[in-house]
């Protein structure tokens, strides 16, 4: 069984398992108490946020615990509108966003601000220039970029967007998640979000980083934990394991992902020599290392998961017929390229050129086959 | 530009799903005249973005998409070859 679904969610490292074990044992009291038990987890807390804090390029009090990925993106959104009011109720966005940043502009619009979303090209990148003429309108509290995007790969020019952010004077929340771990942090966010589940880290653990000097306001009821910027009792155990991930896979990163960033180009290579009537999507240079996305003309992307399931490769699709909304990915929508017949693949730590090369060696019998059934000539 | 020519053909894949749809189009489209346009009516949401992504993947050309009243599109493609 090959699991190409890093995307989704990173196979727990080792490192983190160990360290998640020992923690559970050592790490469990509460924090912010006075006692022996509470200052070993407070200790625990305060190492994990400073190793987090390094990896990411933030200071540790810049660097707040969250309950998710998804959850980060929420309150980094919302607090910093909420914390820059007066500035003005303007959000920008890309369009191939997560749905969590996405959900987020739906409900800053529902509560009376607006949104503008970047489009992007084919490739799926958005267009500094375009950028830059968004932020500049008066009133912009906000602007969102991923560092890559998690369906297609693509990078997005984050270092540029920043700097056109900064010339305006607004802020940019940069949602790391697919990147975190494998590529360095680009400069100039003001708020940087992650997930540690993404990066061989237990699930149940984001990363809001908010950088000094940027107005931000919790739009949720007042809690003292992490910094009063997310509520609730923090997993001392779980994020001390997401930081010896985070720790371990950026340690391994300048080696294993260019290791599997050449798997990647493989595959972008052979598909369209193997597979007829298929497009290869995303940027093929400016991409992150692990990520790989196709569409197969005339075949439906639900029946092609099942086979390739049957066949033992572990696969993602962004094609309507395998989304809960029955409606295709927004990403592929956006870039306007083939949303039917679409897989994603994305190789997690110590996949082999074995299983590439095995999975290159069925796909074009299970494509031909499906559009045999299908009745396509 | 406006181009308002009357379809030489139309496939009706309302209530069906993507790839029936393409599968509809790819295989009628050589039935017409070079040209001349196929109107693809379908309601399935991946159409509307699907037939303009096959026709830049084929070389045809999509002439436009026009809502109709009952929901889903009229997608207009113009044979090239």
């Amino acid at each position: 069984m090959a699991y190409f679904d890093a995307a989704s969610t990173e196979p727990l490292h080792p490192r983190a398992r160990e360290a998640l074990l020992e923690a559970v044992d050592v790490g469990w009291a509460d924090p912010a108490r006075p006692y022996t038990q509470s200052r070993r987890a407070h200790l625990l807390l305060e190492q994990a946020r400073s190793e987090v804090a390094e990896v990411l390029g933030a200071r540790p009090d810049e660097v707040s615990f969250t309950s998710s990925g998804t959850q980060a993106v929420h309150l980094g959104a919302l607090g910093t509108l909420h914390g820059r009011r007066r500035a003005g109720r303007h959000l920008v966005t890309g369009a191939v966003e997560h749905s969590s940043v996405l959900h987020a502009a739906q409900l800053h619009e529902r509560d009376g601000g607006t949104v503008e979303t970047v489009g992007v090209s084919l490739t799926g990148r958005v267009d500094p220039a375009a950028f830059e003429a968004a932020v500049a309108r008066e009133g912009t509290a906000l602007a969102c970029l991923q560092s890559a995007n998690h369906e297609v790969g693509t990078v997005q020019p984050v270092a540029e967007v920043a700097e056109a952010c900064r010339r305006h004077g607004v802020p940019l929340l940069v949602d790391a998640a697919q990147t975190a771990g494998r590529l360095p942090v680009p400069a100039g966010w003001s708020v940087l979000t992650a997930s540690a589940h993404k990066w061989g880290g237990p699930a149940g653990v984001g990363v809001l980083a908010v950088r000094k000097g940027t107005r931000f306001r919790s739009f949720l009821p007042e809690d003292e934990r992490e910094r009063r910027r997310v509520p609730g009792f923090e997993n001392v155990p779980a994020i001390v394991a997401a930081a010896a991930a985070l720790r371990a896979m950026a340690e391994e990163a300048p080696e294993e992902q260019r290791r599997l960033s050449e798997l990647v180009g493989r595959i972008r290579e052979t598909i369209p020599k193997v597979v007829p009537d298929v497009e290869v999507i995303g940027e093929p240079v400016e991409r992150a290392p692990h990520i790989v996305t196709f569409s197969c003309l005339y075949v439906d992307g639900e029946v092609l998961l099942g086979e390739l399931d049957r066949a033992g490769f572990a696969v993602s699709s962004g094609s309507s017929c395998t989304a809960s909304t029955l409606r295709p990915s927004h990403v592929l929508e956006a870039m306007g390229v083939l949303t039917h017949g679409n897989v994603r693949i994305s190789l997690p730590r110590g996949a082999t050129a074995d299983e590439v090369d095995r999975f290159l060696a069925v796909l074009p019998e299970l494509v031909r086959r499906i559009r045999h059934d299908a009745g396509v000539a | 530009m406006t181009e308002v020519t009357t379809p030489a053909l139309t496939i009706d894949a309302l209530g069906k799903k993507c790839p029936i749809p393409i599968i509809m189009l790819a295989e009628q489209i050589n039935y017409v005249p070079l040209n001349s346009v196929v109107a693809v009516l379908a309601d399935d949401p991946a159409a509307y973005t699907d037939v303009p992504a096959w026709c830049r993947l084929k070389s045809h050309r999509h002439v436009g998409s026009y809502e109709l009243p009952g929901g889903g599109w009229a997608i207009h493609v113009r044979r090239n070859y």
